[in-house]
């Protein structure tokens, strides 16, 4: 949809906040891509911390980690994950 | 032959009782959104999951194989309808209800993704009834149900079970309960 001139990201892993209750097993699976907050729920570490809401909820997955994104949505407890693509 | 039938019929029931309290016991755990010493959360709930699936094999080979012995004397009727057994109809018929719950608890996992949470959470919730209704039918219904080592097989994993839904209920079952609870100032 957009025109970066990069490659965009094949896979994106949106958490939907109304249901993400922080336990903690897509941050177990993708501890390359997700770090744990103050109070359990995952955290982007790509971007700033004050990022902006799109950042903090459609993580960009790089192919290589494409199946442990999939690996989460599969067992997150809440189903507050799901793949989506740009 | 048939005393080889009524000693695996009895075997596979014993062993679908310890991989159900096994299975109990590990959902108990994962809800609390903590890992075990040297298993990860996401690792929990495979195993529940798989342990669970383990319980189902000898459920079914349980079921199957007395359905072949001719002491039980089942109708592929007992299969599904309880309390129309010919040997102790009662406890027999606990056995076909749990049977019935765990169908409905094994179908409603496994299309978890396609049916939603609420759905599965509260079919999920009859493992409660299904796990003392088992425990009850291997009580009252198996041969060796109440020879002493059974019952403190029984008994052990009462308590187990109990301990952990204690825990579930209690407030410090939460991880970052304290942080979640908050010390608002």
């Amino acid at each position: 949809m957009t025109n970066s001139p990069q490659p965009e990201p094949a896979a994106l892993l949106h958490i939907d906040w109304t249901r993400c209750d922080g336990r903690g097993l897509c941050t177990e699976l993708l501890p390359e891509l997700l770090a744990r907050d103050e109070w359990g729920y995952p955290l982007a570490r790509t971007g700033s911390a004050a990022g902006s809401a799109a950042e903090r909820s459609d993580i960009a997955i790089p192919p290589a980690l494409r199946g442990a994104a999939a690996d989460a949505v599969a067992l997150c407890p809440r189903q507050a994950l799901k793949l989506t693509s740009r | 032959m048939d005393a080889a039938l009524w000693a695996f019929g009895r075997g596979t029931g014993v062993v679908s009782l310890v991989a159900l309290t096994v299975t109990v016991l590990l959902g108990i755990l994962t809800r609390s959104g903590r890992p075990l010493p040297g298993l990860p959360r996401f690792s929990i709930t495979l195993v529940h999951r798989n342990v669970a699936l383990v319980a189902c094999a000898f459920v079914v080979l349980h079921v199957v194989l007395l359905f072949f012995d001719s002491f039980a004397q089942l109708t592929v009727l007992d299969f599904v309808v309880p309390f129309f057994g010919s040997f102790l109809p009662f406890w027999q018929g606990l056995g076909t209800v749990a049977v019935d719950l765990l169908i409905a608890i094994i179908v409603t996992a496994l299309l978890r993704n396609r049916l939603g949470l609420r759905t599965f959470r509260v079919v999920h919730w009859l493992t409660y009834a299904l796990w003392p209704i088992a425990l009850a039918h291997a009580i009252g219904n198996g041969t060796d149900g109440t020879s002493v080592w059974f019952l403190w097989l029984a008994g052990l994993s009462t308590l187990a079970v109990l301990a952990a839904v204690a825990w579930r209920v209690s407030a410090r079952f939460v991880e970052f309960r304290s942080v979640r609870t908050g010390q608002l100032s």
